[in-house]
């Protein structure tokens, strides 16, 4: 089998750089600063449908402007008017699609229909009635102007951009951040709580109507760009990408802004590059990238900071039970290879396990070895005896307090020594104040 | 209406078996609140079917549907690794990665297309059922011409696929249909009753992505959503039995299926325009059955309901003016004047002989006295049961009893007063 290459030209790398640069050719120029504006619009407004829970809306919302599109032209090329005009075109997609929203909210109300359901519904046959309207339009019989270009709102076209159009992107940008700026207060107490804001006398329908005629706006400027079906990727993959970086708004509205202009600007220097390469799709793939390396990556909530913090914790619980078992037996601290096995066959550990426990108690300087036997410290035994302290203070306090038979403190206990904070700890010092250390 | 044997027979048999086959499925879907599932499942099978027919160059429907099959599974695996591992909620985990799936399969398409392979983005989305015609020049003109085993070696290969997914869906949803029933309802009781209502839901799973490859040649990606859902979410504002709703289902699936195709003709026939895309017509059909169902639904129906509310809230003006009257006479007044009661009530009192009117105020009839005494009787009855049993204070007990008067039957005997002492007629 004949194989073809998957890319069928790789450009050089002066060339990459000097689109990179804005410095290529005026059309690419534009596509790339038109796409990262874009970018940027939808990655603020996305915060906030993303924070209200109205993802997939807004997807039903972008699939439902195709019928519009296609009444627009229609309707225009009817009554003699230029078909293809864009400001017509586009005022038809924004009538379909807040009309969308609409039709989403009636089927919740009026039926037994949940949310997932009317969202299908609506997307599905708003898109099948387009699919109608497009076939309508492409037949010259019907329509005497050309539609030819209606079919590219689908998958978008983002090197047709002109240079006015840059300008509306840059106003969309603009109006997006000072939407966010003006009404951040607003926006925040709907999405967060829109109970309190409710019953605090905000007029929760309105907001939410601001919130949609943003999203309406930034769909309806992107169906050129990366096209119907994706624009949704720009909205929701930047707020959600940025999401794992940071825990306020302002920074994560700022952030999303930022990720989504970087996937807009790379995905159309990629794009511009490589022939036969669909922006709006190189766009998404290269948002999908961010988004990828921000859930791995990022300091405190991506995954692999997320899975470092459990291991660590697991090892710590691991090094703490072996102390714990060497004070226990009262032997100033010292184990055999028995012992470790024996608490490796309790704890469930596997050989490697143990063994990384032992490492990692010798790094920390908490026992040494000499030959078999191992033995404890001085910071490894009083490490050991806290641990055997909290544990007879949790338990005291559990039989003595929670009502827990003490044959059945044991097993949750050790769970929960872990785990006591310091201050804890000196509050159930002072509670038991009579008790001393020991089995109850 | 024209049916031609050679244009209509397999397009028309690829849109029944499809919708069948998605309508079956689309029931557990709508049930289990995973319709956008099955939405982000026919997005992202996309970059699946492309790379499949990639690596084997042919269009065979098992290397299809392998390919489809893995690029399904990885979708629910994918959103349930970003659903929990970066603890995203669940719409925006499925929007980020159906789109970022579904941008995949466009780039790789548009790959595909400058190295000479036939598959067309646009196609993606509004299917090919047109290209499905009997292209040999000796098909059939009439039904009697069928009967031949021409006609078997002329089905194209993807009314053969259709036909075997439309069977497997059936196979598992009347095989499984007990199964599937608990583990949709009470997942916890299906585990106890032995078998994984996990390992239900993967199969559902895998059955919607076979169902999407199917169909999606014949209606395009986007527009099996509306095959999977609408005949589900139609049928269940018609019944609260699952199977019966399941039926019914097929029936509204097979409904939109054969309007759909002959509407794209039909409709643009009568103004002497070309067809328009049949699977478009056919999405648009269940939709507009669906908003139909939403209003005349005999059980579920805006209107239904509304008649019912209304016929509730004549009951209750007529009861409540029964009620004064009998209030009334107990309290030793002749009648109430007529100008306090509202005329179509006063009316609707007179015409089934409950009152009767003279000298400016109307009068309780004996047919209407007696109405009205087992009216107050249920009333005075609520109340002492709210005070007795339920723990009300004395006056707190008249504005929930005035509602609950007009409902159920009082018992034959009881206490001899209210709570206010009056007594239970």
């Amino acid at each position: 089998m004949n194989t073809p290459p998957l890319i069928a030209s790789v450009p050089a790398w002066g060339e990459v750089l000097d689109t990179l640069l804005l410095r290529a050719s005026a059309t690419s120029t534009t596509v790339v600063l038109g796409t990262a504006l874009l970018g940027f619009a939808a990655g603020v407004i996305g915060v906030f449908a993303l924070l209200r829970k109205r993802a997939l809306v807004c997807d039903a919302l972008s699939h439902a402007t195709l019928p519009g599109l296609c009444i627009a032209f229609i309707v225009g090329s009817a009554l003699g008017v230029n078909g293809m005009s864009m400001p017509l075109l586009l005022a038809g997609a924004a009538c379909t699609g807040v009309l969308a929203v609409l039709a989403i909210n009636a089927i919740l109300r009026h039926t037994r229909l949940r949310e997932d359901a009317a969202i299908g519904i609506v997307l599905s046959v708003f898109f099948a009635a387009g699919v109608v309207g497009l076939s309508y339009a492409q037949d010259p019989n019907n329509v005497s102007s050309s539609a030819a270009g209606l079919g590219h709102f689908i998958f978008g076209q983002a090197a047709a951009m002109r240079r006015h159009e840059v300008w509306m992107m840059g106003g969309l940008a603009i109006t997006s951040v000072l939407a966010a700026l003006l009404l951040l207060k607003e926006f925040a107490m709907v999405c967060f709580n829109d109970a309190f804001a409710r019953v605090t006398g905000w007029r929760v329908g309105l907001i939410d109507l601001m919130m949609m005629a943003l999203v309406v706006l930034v769909t309806v400027a992107g169906l050129q760009a990366v096209g119907l079906v994706l624009v949704i990727a720009m909205l929701i993959i930047p707020p959600v990408a940025a999401r794992f970086w940071t825990e306020r708004l302002p920074v994560l509205i700022a952030l999303a802004g930022a990720l989504g202009a970087l996937g807009g600007y790379i995905g159309a220097v990629l794009s511009s590059l490589v022939e036969n390469q669909p922006a709006g799709a190189v766009i998404v793939l290269t948002s999908g990238g961010v988004f990828l390396i921000s859930m791995l990556l990022a300091p405190t909530r991506g995954v692999f900071a997320v899975l470092r913090r459990r291991w660590a914790l697991r090892l710590r619980i691991a090094r703490e039970h072996l102390l714990e078992l060497a004070c226990e037996r009262g032997t100033a601290g010292s184990l055999t290879q028995a012992d470790i096995q024996r608490v490796a066959q309790l704890r469930g550990w596997s050989g490697f396990t143990a063994r990384i426990v032992l490492l990692s108690l010798r790094s920390r300087k908490e026992i040494t070895r000499t030959g078999t036997t191992i033995a404890l410290t001085p910071s490894g035994a009083a490490r050991g005896e806290r641990v055997r302290r909290n544990h007879a203070l949790w338990e005291r306090y559990l039989v003595r307090y929670a009502d827990v038979a003490p044959s059945h403190v044991d097993w949750s206990v050790d769970q929960v020594e872990h785990v006591l904070s310091d201050e804890l700890i000196a509050e159930l010092e002072t509670e038991l104040a009579s008790v001393t250390a020991g089995a109850p | 209406m024209t049916f031609s044997i050679p244009v209509d027979l397999f397009p028309l048999s690829a849109a029944v078996l499809a919708s069948i086959a998605c309508a079956l499925l689309g029931n557990f879907l709508v049930l289990r609140r995973m319709s956008l599932m099955g939405d982000a499942i026919s997005h992202s099978v996309l970059p699946g079917l492309v790379i499949a027919f990639m690596i084997a160059s042919s269009r065979s429907p098992l290397v299809m549907f392998l390919g489809a099959a893995i690029a399904g599974a990885l979708t629910v695996v994918l959103v349930e690794v970003v659903k929990r591992l970066g603890r995203v909620e669940p719409g925006a985990a499925m929007g980020v990665v159906f789109s970022v799936l579904f941008a995949l399969g466009v780039l790789l398409i548009e790959q595909s297309r400058s190295s000479g392979v036939d598959l067309d983005a646009s196609c993606v989305l509004h299917g090919q059922l047109e290209t499905l015609v009997w292209w040999s020049a000796d098909a059939p003109n009439s039904l009697a011409g069928l009967w031949s085993s021409d006609t078997l070696r002329a089905v194209p290969r993807q009314v053969w696929t259709l036909l075997v997914m439309a069977a497997l869906s059936l196979v598992f949803v009347v095989g499984f249909f007990k199964e599937m029933r608990i583990a949709s309802f009470d997942p916890a009781l299906a585990t106890t009753q032995g078998f994984s209502a996990g390992g239900m839901h993967y199969a559902l799973m895998l059955f919607v992505a076979g169902a999407t490859v199917a169909a999606f040649e014949a209606v395009g990606s986007i527009l099996v959503i509306a095959m999977l859902i609408c005949p589900g979410a139609t049928a269940r504002l018609l019944t609260d039995r699952l199977s019966t709703q399941i039926v019914w289902s097929v029936a509204i699936a097979i409904a939109s299926a054969l309007l759909g195709y002959f509407g794209a003709t039909m409709i643009p026939g009568w103004f002497d325009r070309a067809p328009v895309n049949a699977a478009g017509t056919m999405g648009v059909t269940s939709g507009v059955l669906l908003v139909a169902t939403i209003f005349a639904s005999p059980s579920h129906g805006v209107i239904a309901r509304m008649l019912r509310r209304t016929a509730m809230a004549r009951t209750v003006a007529l009861e409540d003016l029964l009620a004064s009257l009998y209030r009334a006479r107990e309290a030793g007044e002749q009648g109430v004047p007529i100008d306090s009661v509202p005329t179509r009530v006063c009316k609707r009192a007179r015409a089934r002989g409950f009152v009767e009117r003279a000298n400016g105020s109307i009068t309780l009839t004996p047919t209407g006295e007696a109405e009205a005494a087992t009216l107050v009787r249920r009333h005075r009855l609520w109340e002492h049961y709210l005070v007795d049993r339920a723990g009300f204070a004395p006056d707190h007990v008249h504005a929930p009893a005035e509602i609950l008067e007009h409902t159920g039957l009082g018992p034959e005997t009881g206490p001899e007063t209210d709570p206010h002492g009056r007594i239970i007629p």
